[in-house]
């Protein structure tokens, strides 16, 4: 692809026939993630009755989800324990609807993206949905690699991770051009 | 000249009301996140300007972390889940408490 670009009120790429199938891989498998995740909302009478959806109060064991759904207090430090309850309490609070909407921005991306590949065009609602979708799977990738940020442009292609590197600055280099027009 | 309220009125605003010592938005550094990208969250959720958000940003970078508002609990918690909806490694926490 080439850089993103603004003509008139549209923001436009264009994305070859693999990168747009690529990129429909990387957004289904995360849409698939957070769905199990949901599929973990304890359901009872009350939240049917009133509507008020409760999310699990326990963080996701899986590294990736941990990531993208993070605890409201910093659990790791001294004073970590003493906000436990609370943590807890926000966390079924607020991640459904954080789920909702990591979920309403992927849904945009596959809706806006060409199947074949072809051009994206998007307005500046739909352009900030992508760029959160573009930076919720760099942070899948990240965790699963183990980024850090002295991380090499390219691993050994012996690494089983070499692949994931190059989408992950792939990823990069889409978000980054993205911003550089909004 | 912008009307936004900053931290430190929104902090003299929760002394006056009487209420309990004001609760922080913590931004953690992480790996992943673009420098531009944070610095574009921080103008776009807060109406900082470039130069606060820039400067916020650096601070994460460098010092690992970075107070981006303080207030009430509620407004804190809101913050933070707009920060988790952007993608930050956003915390909270009521420092003194």
């Amino acid at each position: 692809m080439k850089h993103w670009r603004r003509k008139g009120e549209r923001i436009l790429a264009k994305l070859d026939r693999h990168e747009a199938a690529l990129l429909r891989t990387l957004v289904e498998q995360l849409t698939e993630l957070f769905a199990e995740r949901e599929s973990e909302t304890p359901q009872d009478e009350l939240a049917e009755l009133t509507g008020i959806r409760t999310g699990p109060a326990t963080a996701p064991r899986d590294p990736v989800l941990s990531r993208l759904l993070p605890d409201f207090h910093r659990m790791d430090t001294a004073e970590g324990a003493e906000y436990a309850d609370s943590a807890a309490a926000l966390r079924s609070l607020h991640e459904p609807e954080l789920l909702a909407a990591k979920q309403g921005v992927a849904a945009t991306l596959l809706e806006t993206v060409p199947a074949d590949g072809g051009t994206v065009s998007l307005d500046e609602e739909t352009a900030s949905s992508w760029l959160s979708a573009l930076n919720d799977l760099r942070l899948a990738l990240g965790s699963m690699i183990g980024v850090t940020e002295d991380m090499p442009e390219q691993l050994p292609s012996d690494d089983p991770r070499a692949a994931q590197l190059a989408v992950y600055h792939w990823l990069t280099w889409m978000q980054d051009s993205l911003l550089r027009v909004l | 000249m912008s009307t936004q309220a900053t931290p430190e009125v929104e902090q003299e605003r929760a002394e006056q009301a009487g209420a309990a010592l004001p609760w922080q938005t913590v931004v953690w550094n992480d790996p992943v996140n673009l420098m531009s990208y944070v610095t574009y969250v921080f103008q776009k959720l807060f109406g900082y300007g470039k130069d606060k958000a820039t400067s916020l940003m650096l601070d994460v970078h460098h010092k690992g972390k970075a107070i981006v508002s303080t207030g009430s609990k509620d407004k804190v918690e809101g913050d933070v889940s707009r920060l988790h909806a952007a993608g930050l490694w956003a915390t909270m926490e009521q420092p003194g408490a």
